[in-house]
């Protein structure tokens, strides 16, 4: 696989990654404005609603669905790293499989904290 | 105001900071925690999760169209990416530790600092040096120009670095992507060409952001319902035209219901 065709992939895979995060939470949006657009806003005093994955299952759907559409958002850099790393890979680039290794294991750490 | 009037202002918000952050290279995200925060009485910290949110959707909308025309440095980005998610993830821990107050502060010497480096002039010229560490890691590479392939040279790989950790933990402590330090490292001390320091800083911005992501999700910094207006405006100044049309037409939907309850006494 030549540079050019790997950087093409990558684009390709950012470009739909982020193109369909942004619908899902776009989905989630208007649902949530339609049913409580009248609510106040809560937004100035630090009590979340979100902490780590696991709130997914206590959030309303249209915040669920919004949430799902952010997560999405979080995994594209992440697909993206994959896939370089296996684009090192297959050019048995083993130094850059290793640097490339390393960057996923800290994002695989952090996006782990939030699970637990 | 209630939440729908909430979200209007959000959208508008962000889609101005979108794009001042497009035409200042300053990124969306220096320009939402602010407005968020001072116009809006958002707490600091789900001003900055939604900020960081932002961030990766707008880093990656626009990497998307650099890395296909080759600007970007695939090498170097994905070796400089090692320092700013360590950086991300320790500035996302520090968070908590830090008074609000004094993340206000920080936010603010760094955007002055950001506003400052934004009207630097940048390097066009390739100055001539050799660093056996560039050369080990083959970060040397090319870039389109108007007559060929431009090829440059990496410098002082090991101060580029260090900086990049620093740019890192700004990015995790206060939510952004940190694009205007993480060019001056590129550009000043590694001596990358303009062009191809801030495509390939802007490829590394959306890994560093969903580095500190994880932390952030956990330590309840992200709020959906207040990161929901702010990302598709933000990153929709690097989508297609189809899409700026849906988010132009949920827009003018959203404007539609507020003229609507304004006028039948709905809003408070």
């Amino acid at each position: 696989m030549t540079d050019e065709r790997l950087e093409q992939i990558v684009g390709n895979l950012l470009r739909a990654g982020v193109v369909s995060a942004a619908a899902v939470v776009l989905t989630g949006g208007v649902w949530r404005l339609a049913v409580e657009g009248f609510a106040q806003p809560h937004y100035g005093h630090f009590r979340p609603d979100v902490l780590g994955v696991r709130s997914l299952g206590g959030l309303a759907l249209p915040d669920a669905i919004i949430l799902v559409g952010l997560l999405a958002l979080i995994a594209t850099p992440l697909a993206r790293v994959v896939f370089t790393l296996a684009a090192f890979a297959l050019r048995r680039d083993w130094m850059y499989v290793a640097i490339t290794a390393i960057v996923l294991i800290v994002l695989l750490y952090s996006i782990g904290t939030s699970w637990l | 105001m209630n939440l729908l009037t909430f979200s209007g202002v959000v959208y508008a918000i962000s889609a101005l900071a979108g794009f001042l952050g497009a035409l200042t290279g300053l990124g969306g995200g220096v320009v939402v925690t602010p407005a968020l925060t001072l116009l809006l009485g958002v707490d600091l910290r789900f001003a900055m999760g939604a900020s960081l949110v932002s961030v990766i959707a707008t880093s990656s909308g626009a990497a998307a169209a650099y890395v296909k025309e080759g600007f970007s440095n695939i090498r170097v980005g994905m070796f400089l990416e090692i320092a700013t998610t360590l950086g991300a993830v320790a500035g996302a821990h520090l968070v908590s530790a830090v008074p609000t107050s004094t993340l206000a502060v920080i936010f603010g010497l760094v955007l002055l600092y950001s506003a400052w480096a934004s009207l630097h002039k940048m390097h066009e010229e390739q100055a001539a040096c050799s660093d056996p560490l560039a050369a080990r890691l083959r970060l040397d590479s090319s870039y389109p120009g108007p007559h060929g392939f431009i090829r440059y040279q990496v410098c002082r790989v090991k101060a580029g670095f260090g900086l990049m950790f620093g740019a890192g933990i700004l990015s995790g402590l206060l939510g952004i992507g940190s694009g205007a330090m993480k060019v001056i490292a590129m550009d000043q001390v590694m001596r990358i060409p303009f062009k191809a320091s801030t495509t390939t800083s802007n490829f590394m911005i959306g890994v560093t952001a969903a580095a500190s992501a994880g932390v952030y999700l956990s330590r309840g910094y992200i709020e959906p319902g207040l990161a929901m207006p702010v990302i598709p405006m933000v990153s929709s100044a690097n989508l297609s035209r189809e899409l700026r049309l849906v988010f132009a037409g949920v827009v003018g939907l959203l404007a539609a219901e507020m003229i609507y309850n304004g006028v039948t006494g709905g809003l408070k």
